[in-house]
């Protein structure tokens, strides 16, 4: 990838610099932070602890959340998508979805796999989708949120344009807060890896409060959120 | 529209919000919820364990990024070019404008969709992109509503149109574009989601304001609840991000911690529903994600705080915690400032970035109750930087009335000369008498004016103090 275009850089930082009365610092090292509360909450809890903390915040945020086995997994999510009315879907182009035994739950006629090769018809087809489904890659306990790690394939559409979207949630992805998934993304950087193009903490579905403070669930993306929290395999 | 609302003077600026009820109490109705919502998300929440520890957290980061802020600049710059990103620091506002309204006119963009960004109407961006051709679209429901209502301007940093009701949102919804509906919030809502949703896709460019870049991976950090922020930065080709030079952070460890303590200060969430975390650098072939990034990094006057005792106030991260407090802003509103920055926070920024000529009144908008330093996610100490400003306008530019000079000269006089002293203060009841009504003074020119205009004020007792100490002294023997 080329690189882009930098410009007035120097004279910029150098006022920067000459206002801080000093010369431009070539190097500075991160101190130890002296205050760090993130790292104290939902310290030692259990995987039930965190699960039951995810489960009050998720519904705190009008979602509604389902928790299955394995087994159990396409069957319920079958019964949610007939509940929500669910005659077109979109899911992302995930091998999780064959992983978790869900191949023929989404092999009909009324749900489209994102595929890139398909190109802008992807996004009509999510346009048009009553519900977008996909694998939440982490999910935050303190705040009933989930988190896409967005590609070419798990497209950020598919929870973004329809009407009701459904996150499968494995059990393994619930971290107590956003600390430990920033943490993970900082070591990657600092490991000189590439971090994904998008990574969007989603909790429930879109809102506003922009007219008198009254709180309106569902503006542009999402109207209704379901969390779908599975067992590992 | 840049940074300055309206053309009135500060006082006859208050005199309008006095007169309006609505807004008054939508102001403090607003007030009242939001520092509800905020109290129950921090104090009030256990689980985060103690506040006062996340306020040292983030204080601490921000004094350490505006410390080594050309190191971090420097660091996001080339971290967000490394990955095919362009980059451009503006000096000024019409650099910002100039240089976008190039990538404009090069994407020959007729539409353009915008989330929330108080940057952009500083720098007043819609008007310039309007110059050239461009339909500028605001998404953001408060915006939305402002710019159909004749380009309304914001009255609040967090939420825009707050003095605005329903029924009012509702005519102009009938009288703009066509709505036939009730002033239900839910179906203006959804009538704004039915009219912007062919608009999100068919837009050139996206673009955004900046809560949090982050230095170390040139990636920009977004806090929002409508997803219309997710729509602007999905469907064009082209993103341009316009971020204050101060608002950036080392890495995505503190990008945590300055999130939460925004999410929970600004609207009482634990967090915001949508976070949404972008890099340049997306695949050639993805079909939902813009291919051309451009981060224009805005100095506008920010430069004059640092090294000052002002540069505190570039920590703000725009929460409006301490507008929510603030008894002035409960009274007046955000229009009266005259500025898009109100509120505490307001009357410290504007006069750094617009000066004293224009803002040097905002200052004296204070009750110095510090409620406003209290309430700071990141303790900026708001209302002392009030007081230096206070300092500055009277000292260092001599901005003292001629009027007020001349009282004060003669007060001087009189204070210092018994005889004279004795006969202002034997006098006052006298000269007083022709403005006294029921024991009171509700009108009186002059000086006093303003103050009478508002509450009245007591009439002079007959006896002075001098007087009554004597007779108490004769008392006691």
């Amino acid at each position: 990838m080329a690189k882009g275009i930098i410009q007035n850089k120097d004279s910029f930082l150098n006022n920067i610099a000459d206002k801080l009365e000093r010369k431009r610092k070539e190097d500075v090292s991160l101190p130890t932070w002296k205050h760090q509360p993130q790292w104290q909450v939902y310290k030692n809890e259990s995987t039930d602890g965190l699960m039951a903390a995810f489960q009050k915040n998720s519904t705190e945020r009008n979602v509604d959340v389902y928790e299955t086995q394995q087994s159990e997994l396409s069957v319920t999510i079958e019964k949610i998508i007939n509940e929500y009315g669910g005659d077109s879907i979109v899911i992302t182009k995930d091998s999780r979805f064959s992983e978790y035994g869900l191949t023929s739950l989404f092999d009909t006629t009324q749900t489209h796999i994102w595929d890139t090769a398909a190109g802008k018809e992807n996004i009509e087809k999510a346009k048009h989708a009553d519900i977008g489904v996909f694998f939440s890659d982490k999910s935050l306990a303190e705040s009933g949120t989930i988190v896409q790690f967005n590609d070419k394939d798990i497209a950020r559409s598919v929870s973004l344009l329809p009407i009701t979207y459904i996150a499968i949630v494995p059990k393994s992805t619930i971290v107590p807060r956003m600390t430990q998934v920033t943490h993970e993304i900082h070591k990657l950087v600092e490991n000189g890896k590439e971090i994904p193009t998008c990574v969007n903490f989603i909790s429930g579905p879109s809102n506003s409060a922009d007219i008198e403070m009254d709180i309106v669930v569902g503006v542009h993306g999402p109207v209704k959120a379901v969390y779908v929290v599975v067992a590992d395999r | 529209m840049p940074m300055k609302i309206g053309e009135k003077q500060f006082f006859d600026r208050i005199e309008d919000a006095l007169q309006d009820d609505f807004m008054r109490h939508a102001m403090a109705s607003a007030q009242d919820r939001l520092r509800g919502k905020k109290l129950a998300a921090t104090e009030g929440d256990k689980t985060i364990g103690d506040w006062e520890e996340w306020r040292s957290a983030g204080e601490e980061i921000r004094r350490h990024t505006l410390e080594n802020l050309d190191f971090y600049l420097d660091q996001l710059s080339e971290n967000f070019a490394e990955r095919g990103g362009h980059v451009y620091f503006a000096e000024t506002a019409e650099d910002a404008n100039r240089y976008i309204q190039d990538v404009a006119r090069k994407k020959n963009a007729k539409h353009v969709t915008k989330s929330k960004s108080m940057v952009t109407e500083e720098i007043g961006l819609n008007e310039a992109l309007e110059e050239i051709g461009c339909h500028v679209h605001e998404t953001d429901l408060a915006e939305y509503i402002l710019q159909l209502d004749d380009k309304d301007r914001p009255s609040h940093i967090v939420v825009p149109s707050l003095h605005k009701n329903k029924e009012q949102i509702r005519d102009t919804f009938k009288t703009k574009v066509g709505y036939m509906g009730t002033e239900e919030p839910r179906e203006l809502t959804a009538f704004a989601r039915s009219q912007l949703r062919d608009v999100f896709m068919e837009a050139d460019i996206g673009i955004t304001g900046c809560n949090f870049a982050i230095a170390e991976s040139g990636s920009l950090s977004l806090a929002t609840n409508e997803g219309n922020l997710n729509m602007v930065t999905t469907f064009p080709k082209t993103q341009i991000t316009v971020m204050g030079m101060e608002r950036l952070v080392p890495t995505w460890e503190e990008m945590d911690v300055l999130i939460n303590l925004l999410s929970r200060s600004a609207v009482g969430q634990k967090i915001t529903t949508y976070v949404t975390n972008l890099t340049p650098g997306v695949e050639e072939d993805c079909v939902d994600a813009p291919k051309e990034f451009h981060l224009v990094i805005l100095d506008a006057g920010r430069s004059r705080a640092l090294g000052t005792e002002f540069q505190s106030a570039l920590h703000c991260i725009r929460c409006a915690a301490c507008v929510n407090v603030c008894p002035v802003y409960r009274h007046i509103g955000g229009h009266a400032y005259g500025s898009i920055y109100q509120g505490p926070i307001g009357a410290v920024l504007s006069p750094i970035l617009g000066g004293y000529e224009e803002y040097g009144e905002l200052p004296f908008a204070s009750s110095l109750c510090a409620a406003c330093t209290e309430a700071c996610p990141v303790k900026i100490p708001l209302h002392e930087q009030l007081i230096r400003h206070r300092e500055n306008y009277v000292k260092e530019k001599g901005r003292v009335k001629a009027s007020e000079k001349a009282a004060m000269k003669a007060f001087g006089i009189g204070a210092s000369t018994p005889s004279l002293f004795q006969i202002a203060v034997k006098g006052a009841p006298i000269f007083m008498k022709p403005f006294i009504q029921d024991g009171s003074i509700s009108k009186i020119p002059g000086p006093m004016k303003p103050w009478t205009e508002i509450r009245k004020f007591p009439s002079p007792g007959k006896d002075n103090f001098r007087t009554w100490f004597k007779e108490h002294q004769k008392g006691r023997q």
